[in-house]
């Protein structure tokens, strides 16, 4: 029992020091705080998988009014902005080749006539269907830089353009095979699905970072010397070090969150003790990862590589940036082991579709579970020796 | 007579080729200052680290305050105090802030905790200096706050691996005043140190030179039992004279002290002086002298060492 107190005490002197130590380190008291603004404000803007105002080359070589009227169309749909114009096909391939435009737009001599034989097959009109070589034929070429799938979707999305408007007739009303209804995002806007996942990101960043250097900063500085001859018990220090951070993790989630809700109007659906529970799991998973890397590295920019090495694919397999469903299934098991894929499930769930704890229990138990035994591998491979 | 606090039989510890510590044998005795004297790398810090239970080592026994090292390394720590050789405390806090971060890791009570600081800062003259961050203040002061850590908890053991190699003289005496204090209170002390001034300071002394103990005994008995005659030596071309003296097999070592010579001679040769003068020199030497020998001597003939 006296040494149950005993411990407590050496735990709770040791995070005193640590907070003592954050509060006079301006610059890394400055990153809790700027890290989180920055990144939301910066990628809340600049993340926007709704591709617009892609630069096209046109190549018309028919020259007619109703070309014209043709590229007016398609520019008028503002996926794509002509910024050059070539006569020959050759010099439009030339600029894709340079990358001055990622796409041209072929419209043939003949295309009144594709027009008039497009409009015939139309369904209003009630003509043959479209079967012979004739008939279905295309209006015009789309040369694309399909090297971006992103770019090339995008282009491919123009394919069955109405052309209604050229040939002034009232819209050709198609019935859809499927209806669809949006829950949660009914815009469409990448903000929401972003938002939530920068906290994610970010945690994995400063947590991981943070106490990556933890141990390393004791032992580069000379303190680690002078710690190891006191009865400090590795367990007692590695709990004195991350606990000031948990703190710190939950100001940075606050902080996305509700710039997030203010400014990109990402709703805040779910329990907030929800929120917690699997925020604080995520902190812990993280911030135990960081531990073990810091018994790992033996200096601080070793700790650093290390973080970056887990911050990649933290951003790139959890299903920040891509579905997770998308990916190959090795690549899933990898992301499995990620505790970043496990809180963008459950921060996604909890702030956007509003699930409760019992719906990411799953998830948030994994998170709980990578944290005890990161902690008891850390404090394990902690040694109180110098050899 | 009690029983001794440190007593090694056979230390070794190799770092895979090179032997940092060869068979050591020490037998140290309670409320006594004990000395390592050696250059850099001839096994101090090695030793120490060892007998604070911070290395294994490869062979030998060790026991430490009773406790059988490296078995019982965790509650050895208890009653030991480890001033390491650089500076180890927090440089980002304060001298009040550093010392009851230590003192609460040794498990102190907060009331007892404040009394003992109290005590420290009036002991090591760090009251005016309470709220200064370590990493502000001179190396005399670390040093002083380092050693106030150290003993936070009144350690009967205390180890100092070269407390004072970042000190000014004044300081360093103050230093050692502490040190006889602690001793005086009941403690015991192992320092390690390669200042001779400072080495002649402990009760008891063990020469240190690659991992290997060339002497031990207290300063005054390792200079009468030297084993060499110590003689000053002055002349005209000291450069030259010293050349040829340190070619003869009898003069263990032969270094140049201003404008003086200090040749050590074997102390198969019964008259030093007279055998000097006898010797065909050139040119002679205008004055020899026979003199104490210091601890310097001792160290240069123990370890074989003629460096000048």
């Amino acid at each position: 029992m006296n040494g149950l107190l005993l411990s407590l005490r050496r735990i709770l002197v040791i995070l005193t020091k640590e907070l003592t130590q954050l509060r006079r380190d301006r610059t890394t008291f400055g990153m809790v705080v700027m890290i989180p603004l920055i990144q939301l404000m910066l990628f809340g803007y600049a993340i926007n998988t709704n591709v617009r105002d892609i630069p096209v080359a046109l190549v018309d070589q028919s020259n007619t009014a109703l070309s014209q009227v043709l590229a007016q169309t398609v520019e008028a749909t503002q996926v794509v902005r002509f910024t050059a114009r070539y006569a020959e096909v050759s010099e439009a391939q030339a600029a894709i080749s340079a990358g001055q435009v990622r796409a041209a737009l072929i419209i043939p001599s003949d295309v009144s006539q594709r027009v008039a034989r497009s409009a015939s097959v139309s369904p209003r009109l009630e003509s043959p269907p479209a079967t012979d070589e004739q008939t279905s034929r295309p209006v015009a070429q789309w040369l694309v830089d399909g090297s971006d799938t992103m770019i090339a979707a995008a282009i491919k999305g123009l394919r069955a353009m109405p052309l209604a408007e050229l040939l002034r007739r009232p819209a050709n009303r198609m019935t859809p095979t499927f209806e669809v209804a949006l829950f949660f995002n009914p815009e469409s806007r990448t903000a929401i699905n972003i938002v939530p996942g920068l906290v994610a990101v970010i945690l994995t960043m400063t947590m991981v970072m943070f106490t990556s250097a933890a141990i390393v900063r004791e032992s580069e500085r000379g303190n680690m010397e002078m710690l190891i001859n006191t009865p400090v018990r590795p367990l007692e220090l590695m709990l004195g070090k991350i606990i000031p951070y948990i703190g710190i993790g939950l100001v940075q989630t606050a902080i996305i969150l509700l710039l997030g809700h203010l400014v990109f109007a990402v709703p805040l659906d779910g329990s907030l003790g929800a929120l917690a529970v699997t925020t604080l799991a995520f902190i812990g998973a993280s911030l135990a990862l960081g531990l073990v890397l810091s018994t790992i590295a033996t200096s601080q920019l070793q700790a650093m590589q290390m973080t970056v090495f887990i911050l990649l694919p933290s951003i790139l397999l959890s299903g920040f940036m891509f579905p997770y469903e998308g990916m190959p299934v090795p690549a899933q098991y990898i992301a499995e082991i990620l505790p970043a894929t496990h809180f963008m499930r459950t921060i996604r769930a909890v702030v956007l579709r509003g699930a409760g704890l019992h719906e990411v229990a799953f998830d948030t138990l994994w998170l709980v579970g990578f944290m005890l035994v990161g902690l008891v591998v850390a404090s394990l491979r902690f040694k109180k020796r110098l050899d | 007579m009690t029983e001794p606090v440190i007593e090694v039989r056979g230390l070794t510890r190799t770092f895979g080729d090179l032997t940092a510590v060869a068979a050591l044998d020490l037998t140290v005795e309670p409320r006594t200052i004990y000395g390592f004297l050696g250059p850099n790398g001839s096994g101090k810090t090695t030793t120490v680290r060892m007998l604070t239970g911070l290395l294994t080592p490869s062979a030998g026994q060790v026991r430490v305050l009773g406790h059988e090292l490296p078995r019982d390394a965790e509650r050895l720590k208890r009653s030991i105090g480890y001033m390491t050789q650089k500076f180890s405390l927090y440089d980002d806090l304060t001298v009040v802030e550093n010392l009851r971060f230590v003192s609460a890791v040794y498990g102190l009570g907060r009331r007892a905790a404040r009394q003992r600081i109290e005590v420290l800062l009036a002991t090591y003259a760090l009251g005016p200096l309470r709220d200064r961050r370590a990493g502000q203040m001179s190396g005399g002061q670390r040093q002083r706050l380092a050693l106030a850590a150290a003993t936070v908890h009144e350690p009967p053991l205390l180890f100092l691996d070269e407390p004072t190699s970042a000190v000014d003289p004044q300081n360093r005496r103050d230093f050692w005043e502490r040190l006889f204090d602690l001793v005086d209170a009941g403690a015991t002390i192992l320092v390690s140190t390669h200042y001779m001034d400072e080495a002649e300071r402990c009760h008891r002394l063990a020469i240190l030179k690659d991992g290997r103990k060339c002497a031990d005994g207290a300063p005054a008995a390792l200079m009468a039992a030297m084993g060499a005659h110590v003689v000053e030596v002055e002349g005209s071309d000291l450069r030259a004279l010293k050349a040829q003296l340190a070619a003869l097999p009898e003069v263990v070592s032969a270094a140049q002290l201003g404008s003086r010579l200090r040749v050590l001679v074997h102390e198969r040769i019964p008259d030093p002086v007279a055998w000097l003068r006898a010797q065909p020199l050139n040119p002679m030497p205008t004055h020899l002298e026979s003199v104490h020998p210091s601890l310097e001597d001792v160290f240069v003939t123990s370890t074989g060492d003629a460096r000048a």
